[in-house]
């Protein structure tokens, strides 16, 4: 699926939009838009290929139940791997602007792709949801009527960590990140809720392996609790590690819920029991539409729970489906698209929640620790609400109204 | 900076100087008899992890995993070398790293095809998960001490293999001078296969070793073949002497930049700048390391060509 899907050449297509154009004119009172097109960026190779494979399940699930739908409205979908890359995302996002004409974007997994793809949407007024990155740039200053952060901001994640780990009690962690602009963030954003101290803050190379080095660090610094922010296997071979060594006897390990979801607990395992992490969604998290969805994930892919990136696919999905039916099902009107889409107007799986004026969800956090489901498999469990309504850091800096 | 943190440093980086040279040793000979550079070296090592995972989850049993992912990755190799390799030998280096790249590439996408994108689970010996507590204070991994001494076995066992045995004299002949070799009498190609059968084996050891400790992945052989490239550079070209000595110096080395570079830093700098250049000195301390030993001896420590 590196590819578009297949299209018809180029003259056919001119021949049939100019009919669909004449049959439009013929018949005013005609209802019958043209097929909503929506474009989804699956980065299911690259660094974010786990990720973004959870994201294209939750995103297929949501297609399938609709019957291939939106609002009513029929939909061709555009489908693309961006590979986590910006440079090729670019490419891509161009092309399914200016030839297939898209009128709804979702998809990149990591907040570089979303940054790369961003100024290009815009300029063509096309409605951006972002199911998984919320990078601060697009929450403050550069903040845009288009662009939604159907998810989370950044920030937030980490944000609820912190406040998890002062409401604990914790007097000396460490913080522990790889050294870029998304690993700083994340400390950033930790230390914004924590108040108690902060013994060290190590920065490792992006990528990293072997924790060995820093592990014997940890020991040395005897924190009560650690802070750490490793996406993908990054976090994998921490955490087996950090047990392996024994440290696990003495040190609470605190994560996000980044590193701490589905995805990570099928390559770790038992290891992982007992970890707490924070996240504005949890499968067990108890409203009608996320146990409709648990369920129906569950079912479709043979017992597998989903993760908070396939939860979050899935609610894009169903965030397209309601602001096409309550702009009157003309995906082509823009404002009317957006204007609904800002209303939020859906039964997400995360509950009710509500966008700030930079397009950034207000919702809860709560924290999940990893225990065993009742027929002894490895998962989260949901502990409690951890932060209530809570909104971004960046809003106020957004010139939106 | 107290001993204990030293120390447990020390073993680290010994252990992980440990895998690198049953990455390198491989690597080393192929290019050192043949001339081969066999970029492809690294996903033999991914084999061996992901076949080991596998097996381990489906026997139950770590020996039966190792054994059987070394055992798969050496069929693999046979493969590889029947239908490729054989043709490489004539051609130019750039020819042998398009092509091996290409292998590169046609293995993760195999092992995506058959394990899909997402890390899979290497479980850790249930009788090997916990530290041991080698002296007071100093609880060190199990696991670790299981990989310290089964690296050291092999090394060992390599070392008596290629310097006190008659197929180790042909192996290092071949290395050190193949036309005079081949005048002499010793069947260069096929010492090669042999070579490249148990450099594979090697390869998977490591992979199916390093599996429960790291992540197995797609990609997980390309980010360790840079460092065995390192190793192989300066340890000398067809050197399994140079490549455990410079095996061990790239592993302590990366460890110490990693662990005190950055400690050092902290306590003479202001946090936010020790914190933009203690990841950059650890992630320049084994080339720094290259730079220094190619300075004073360009072919390498112990070069096998003269």
């Amino acid at each position: 699926m590196s590819h578009p899907s297949p299209k018809l050449p180029a003259l056919p297509r001119t021949l049939l939009s100019l009919l669909l154009c004449g049959a439009a004119l013929g018949g005013a009172a005609s209802a019958t838009a043209a097929p909503v097109k929506v474009g989804l960026a699956l980065d299911i190779s690259g660094p974010f290929a786990a990720l973004g494979a959870e994201a294209r399940d939750g995103f297929a699930l949501g297609i399938k139940q609709l019957g291939g739908k939106l609002g009513g409205q029929d939909v061709e979908f555009v489908q693309a791997d961006m590979a986590g890359s910006p440079d090729q995302a670019k490419q891509l996002v161009d092309r399914m602007i200016q030839r297939d004409k898209i009128d709804i974007f979702s998809g990149p997994i990591g907040s570089n792709v979303a940054l790369a793809v961003g100024p290009t949407l815009f300029n063509a007024k096309v409605p951006y949801l972002s199911a998984n990155a919320g990078p601060s740039q697009f929450a403050g200053a550069q903040c845009n009527a288009f662009f939604f952060g159907t998810a989370y901001q950044n920030d937030q994640f980490h944000e609820a960590a912190g406040k998890f780990a002062q409401d604990r009690g914790f007097k000396k962690t460490v913080l522990i990140a790889p050294n870029y602009p998304a690993g700083k963030d994340a400390l950033g954003g930790f230390k914004r809720q924590f108040k108690g101290q902060v013994a060290d803050e190590l920065y490792t190379k992006l990528g990293q392996i072997d924790y060995a080095a820093e592990l014997a660090q940890l020991r040395a610094a005897k924190p009560d609790s650690i802070y750490f922010f490793l996406p993908g296997a990054m976090g994998i071979n921490f955490i087996k590690q950090f047990v392996g060594a024994g440290l696990s006897k003495d040190i609470t390990l605190v994560t996000s819920g980044f590193s701490a979801d589905e995805d990570v607990i099928g390559a770790v395992g038992e290891p992982m029991l007992g970890l707490f992490n924070t996240s504005h969604w949890a499968h067990d998290l108890d409203n009608a539409a996320n146990k409709a969805f648990v369920a129906a994930f569950r079912k479709e892919y043979n017992g597998r729970y989903p993760s908070v990136y396939a939860a979050q696919a899935y609610d894009a999905i169903l965030a397209m489906d309601a602001a096409v039916k309550q702009a009157g099902g003309n995906a082509q009107n823009r404002e009317a698209v957006v204007a609904a889409l800002k209303k939020a107007n859906y039964a997400s799986t995360r509950g009710n929640f509500k966008y700030a004026n930079n397009h950034f969800p207000i919702e809860n956090f709560y924290l999940r620790v990893i225990g065993k489901d009742a027929q002894g498999k490895v998962t989260n469990k949901l502990i409690n609400t951890v932060l209530t309504n809570y909104g971004d850091s960046y809003a106020a800096k957004c010139p939106l109204k | 900076m107290s001993g204990i943190l030293v120390l447990e440093q020390l073993l680290n980086g010994l252990g992980y100087g440990l895998m690198l040279f049953l990455l390198a040793a491989g690597l080393t000979l192929v290019f050192g008899i043949m001339d081969v550079l066999n970029l492809a070296h690294g996903s033999l090592f991914m084999s061996g992890a992901y076949v080991a995972a596998e097996a381990h989850t489906r026997t139950g049993s770590f020996t039966a995993a190792i054994v059987i992912a070394v055992a798969v990755t050496v069929v693999v190799a046979l493969l590889l070398e029947v239908l490729l390799m054989r043709r490489l030998y004539t051609r130019d280096h750039l020819a042998q790293v398009l092509a091996t790249f290409g292998v590169i590439l046609v293995a993760d996408d195999i092992v995506k095809m058959a394990w899909g994108p997402s890390p899979v689970m290497a479980p850790t010996p249930a009788a090997l998960s916990g530290p041991i507590e080698l002296v007071d204070g100093l609880p060190y991994p199990a696991y670790r001490l299981v990989i310290l001494a089964g690296g050291l076995l092999v090394a060992l066992a390599l070392y008596l293999l290629v310097n006190h045995t008659r197929i180790g004299m042909r192996v290092r002949a071949g290395a050190s001078d193949r036309p005079m070799a081949e005048l002499m009498g010793v069947r260069v190609g096929r010492i090669f296969n042999g070579v490249f059968l148990l450099g594979a084996a090697l390869a998977a050891l490591a992979g199916a070793l390093m599996g429960p400790i790291v992540a197995v992945q797609v990609g997980m052989g390309e980010a360790i073949l840079i460092p065995a490239l390192v190793v192989l550079v300066i340890g000398g070209i067809g050197s399994v002497r140079g490549a455990f000595v410079a095996a061990l110096l790239v592993g302590v080395v990366d460890t110490i930049g990693r662990a005190f570079v950055p400690m050092l830093l902290r306590a003479t700098l202001p946090p936010a700048t020790a914190a933009d250049l203690g990841p950059l000195f650890a992630e320049v301390a084994m080339y720094a390391l290259m730079v220094v030993v190619l300075i004073f001896r360009p072919s390498g420590l112990f070069s096998a060509r003269s």
